[in-house]
């Protein structure tokens, strides 16, 4: 990662003139739009929102229209976040991307689709009964998905340690696709939907203008996220945990279990992504054996644009991602002009990753590796 | 020791798991294979009880033939098999040796999310093949039905495999415009026919101005609507109807959603109304607040959201919850009237726009079977009413499709069904004033061959969808 970051003094070369110039221009374009943002919403009619607008008036957002979008960003985003510690603890504990971690997430939401089926059929899927049920759904898509991340690696992972790092990713992927398929099987390609949420779910909160189940989602994301450093900071197998992620070889000559170490790195990150895919469940309302793909991705990015292997990164690049997800392209693109804005949504994901490595090429939070990856 | 019983533990519990919820799908599949085992004898016993009524159908054919091409019918006369049949043999022949079957092939989306499109035009399809009989005395068969996957990659590639068997004849499908616009090319290259009961993009055919699409190709024909005429339709029904000025529309980017979207947002400022955005989801999208945002900017009184599930289902769900949304009129079309959307809450009070299914006592003249004798047996097959609209579309082309063949073919003295692939499309573009189940059918230049009567439905309450589909509050028919 290092070799992108010129040593001072060297000259430049073409390649370094080429970034520099690619780092002004995203940050240029950035600044461009905001600030033409911020005209459009004084002053519809300015001059430059009707050059790009073709001669016509911008449209101002409302504040409860922004605040739709900020809610939605920070709710999106805590899903994100739990699913990139999961990426992030890996690669810090044994340096592979678990490609396969989107599935966890996945079979969480599929757990959930069961569970509340079940527990709609019975009535419990409603009123302030729903509270208790909704507490165990949780515990049991944690559960589950925590046994599928131990599963995995004791199948798929753990028989390759020692191997090149190339090995486990591909075979990461392999256990992607074996997941995928195996719940298609199981449960047909269609997508399930999850019974209606109760209707006190569903409702704005007044004068906040929040609904109440995205006010769930970042609430229980950021309890779990609490939890998890309190794991991973102050309990005696946390520090095991990061003594392993510094270097296996001394953390086993200090009497550390390195195997039962990664087989809890493996669970904590499966709890996370199972407590997401039940939340995400409860927010969309829908799941399909592909679900995990693409907030698999979005969650890796997010793990790397905060630091790959640092929690808090993952955490704060996961909400950063759904943050600019929903309001980059509206208050980036629109206001240049780009039509149809909000179909560009992943590419400014994309973008995003490659301006922040860029920039700053451990991440915003700085990478934390082992002593061999950092050799 | 201990570890491997864990594991153990874990494998058994997961399979209980998976036992329990496999049991369904099991059930499911084995209600399927009853059902096609039922399907396949009720499609014998058919074939049996009618063999007189084949006798009648091929009669009926000669004496259609007579009112369309008096100089045909006078060549038949002189008994030589050589003249008596459409086509110059330009695209060649399709020779059906004596006891072989002529070959036709469904091409429809009969797995994943939009499989409850074309199901129920691949049964179409089987029924009319059973109901028509022999052509000539030769068998007609559809084959194992092929799966477009509503796709451009999933037409492409049944395409190629179509072109590959030179027996085939013609192809009824597909079911999606997104798999039509792959797999016309090939079809078409290959001399092939290719009807589709429930292909609309305008792309497909022409913009009924005289001027071909984009994507038509020769020897393209559809029973089903041009989305110019939807679109138009629910642009007349939002404009004079509920009296609103300005509308959005939204698409996911396929030739169907897009071409629907294009359509409604034209006729709609040609009716004098603003449109305020018309902007493209992505299929696999969940999160829709930014896009609704972006449409809600423009204060839009009608949102027209004519896409698939499930995208159509976050948009319901989350457009009411979008400032500058909350009072606005829903309206989607043909892809998401479906039961499967309208049982969600959130589609409650929405308006549908659709062809019009009202087919009462349409007969097909070539079959003799009514709307409702095909409901009849189509429930009887497969244990459900039709899950989408364009049963009687496929019917009808399946229908025009093999008339056609019979209009083009001829025995020679080896006792071979030879079939000029020319005539096929000749008979095709010939066809005025066909009574269909759907009504009747005229064909066009650019294979528009639909009836073009558009209804549109208010959906009051998703406990009663029955009722919701036959609440019409909105017709239309080209002028």
């Amino acid at each position: 990662m290092t070799a992108a970051v010129r040593v001072k003094g060297a000259p430049r070369t073409g390649v370094d003139w080429f970034l520099l110039l690619l780092r002004v221009l995203l940050i240029g374009l950035i600044v461009i739009g905001l600030l033409a943002f911020i005209a459009q919403q004084i002053d519809p009619g300015n001059a430059f929102a009707k050059w790009t607008h073709d001669g016509e008036e911008a449209s101002r957002l409302t504040w409860p229209q922004f605040r739709g979008l900020i809610v939605t960003g920070l709710s999106q985003g805590a899903m994100y976040g739990l699913i990139a510690l999961g990426y992030s603890m890996v690669y810090g504990v044994l340096g592979f991307i678990n490609f396969a971690h989107g599935e966890v997430f996945m079979v969480g939401a599929f757990t959930g689709f069961i569970m509340s089926t079940k527990f709609d059929e019975a009535g419990w899927w409603d009123g302030w009964i729903f509270i208790p049920v909704i507490l165990f759904t949780i515990l049991v898509c944690t559960l589950v998905a925590t046994a599928t991340a131990v599963i995995m690696e004791r199948v798929a992972y753990r028989p390759l340690r020692g191997s090149p790092r190339l090995i486990p990713l591909i075979t990461s992927i392999g256990v992607s696709f074996f997941i995928q398929n195996a719940v298609i099987l199981l449960f047909g390609p269609g997508a399930k939907g999850y019974p209606p949420n109760p209707e006190w779910l569903e409702e704005t909160i007044p004068g906040l203008g929040i609904e109440v189940k995205k006010l769930l989602v970042i609430i229980v994301a950021a309890i779990s996220m609490a939890g998890l450093w309190y794991f991973v900071e102050r309990t005696k197998t946390g520090k095991a945990m990061r003594a392993v992620a510094e270097d296996k070889e001394i953390a086993s000559l200090m009497g550390i279990d390195v195997n039962r170490t990664i087989v809890t790195t493996f669970a904590v990150g499966g709890a996370m992504a199972g407590i997401a895919g039940i939340l995400w469940g409860i927010l969309f309302k829908s799941v399909i054996a592909t679900t995990g793909f693409l907030p698999g991705i979005k969650a890796f990015t997010a793990a790397v644009v905060g630091g790959v292997g640092n929690l808090g990164g993952a955490m704060a690049g996961g909400v950063s991602l759904g943050g600019a997800e929903a309001l980059a392209p509206l208050m980036l693109l629109e206001p240049l002009g780009v039509e149809g804005p909000s179909q560009l949504r992943d590419a400014v994901v994309f973008t995003l990753l490659i301006l922040v490595l860029l920039v700053k090429p451990t991440g915003l939070f700085g990478e934390r590796l082992s002593a061999e990856d950092r050799a | 020791m201990k570890k491997l019983f864990m594991i153990l533990g874990m494998f058994l519990s997961l399979s209980m798991v998976a036992a329990a919820c496999g049991s369904t799908i099991d059930e499911v599949a084995s209600d399927a294979a009853d059902a096609a085992g039922d399907a396949a004898d009720a499609v014998e016993d058919a074939a049996e009880d009618t063999a007189d009524a084949v006798e009648d159908a091929v009669t009926d054919d000669e004496d259609a033939m007579e009112e369309e091409d008096a100089m045909e019918e006078e060549d038949a006369m002189e008994e030589e098999a050589m003249a008596d049949h459409l086509g110059d043999g330009s695209l060649g022949q399709v020779v059906v040796e004596a006891g072989a079957e002529v070959q036709i092939r469904s091409l429809n989306a009969i797995t994943g999310d939009v499989a409850f499109l074309g199901l129920p035009n691949q049964r179409g399809v089987e029924q009319a093949v059973a109901d028509y009989g022999d052509i000539k005395g030769f068998g007609v068969t559809s084959g194992q039905g092929l799966d477009d996957l509503c796709s451009a990659d999933g037409g492409q590639a049944a395409a190629q495999q179509i072109v590959a068997d030179e027996q085939i004849v013609g192809v009824i499908g597909t079911s999606c415009s997104g798999a039509a616009t792959a797999a016309a090319p090939l079809i078409s290259a290959a001399g092939m026919v290719m009807i589709s009961g429930s292909n609309t993009s305008p792309a497909l055919t022409s913009d009924q101005q005289g001027n071909a699409g984009p994507d038509y190709h020769v020897g393209y024909y559809r029973t089903a609507h041009n989305d110019l005429f939807q679109g138009a339709a629910m642009a007349e029904f939002v404009y004079n109807e509920l009296g609103l000025t300005s509308a959005a529309a939204i698409h996911d980017g396929d030739p169907y959603t897009n071409g629907l979207a294009d359509a409604f947002a034209n006729a709609f400022e040609a009716l004098g109304g603003t449109v305020t955005t018309v902007v493209g989801v992505a299929k696999e999208d969940t999160d829709m607040v930014p896009v609704l945002t972006e449409v809600a900017a423009g204060s839009p009184e009608a949102l027209f959201f004519p896409i698939f599930q499930p995208a159509g289902d976050f948009v319901a769900d989350q457009a009411p919850g979008v400032a500058g949304l909350e009072d606005t009129i829903l309206l989607a079309a043909d892809g998401l009237l479906t039961d499967g959307f309208m049982e969600l809450a959130q589609s409650e009070g929405m308006h549908f726009s659709g062809p019009d299914v009202r087919f009462g006592a349409n007969t097909n003249e070539s079959t003799g079977v009514s709307a409702d004798e095909f409901l009849a047996t189509y429930e009887a097959n497969n244990g459900e009413a039709p899950s989408a609209a364009f049963w009687g579309h496929s019917y009808d082309a399946t229908a025009m499709l093999l008339d056609a063949i019979d209009a083009a073919s001829f025995v020679d003295g080896d006792g071979h069904l030879v079939i000029d692939r020319q005539g096929v499309r000749d008979h095709l573009n010939s066809i005025q004033g066909y009574a269909g189940i759907i009504g009747t059918i005229n064909c066009d230049a650019f294979g528009d061959c639909g009836s073009q009567k558009i209804t549109v439905i208010k959906h009051d309450s998703a406990a009663d969808i029955e009722a919701s589909k036959a609440n019409v509050v909105f017709e239309y028919a080209p002028s």
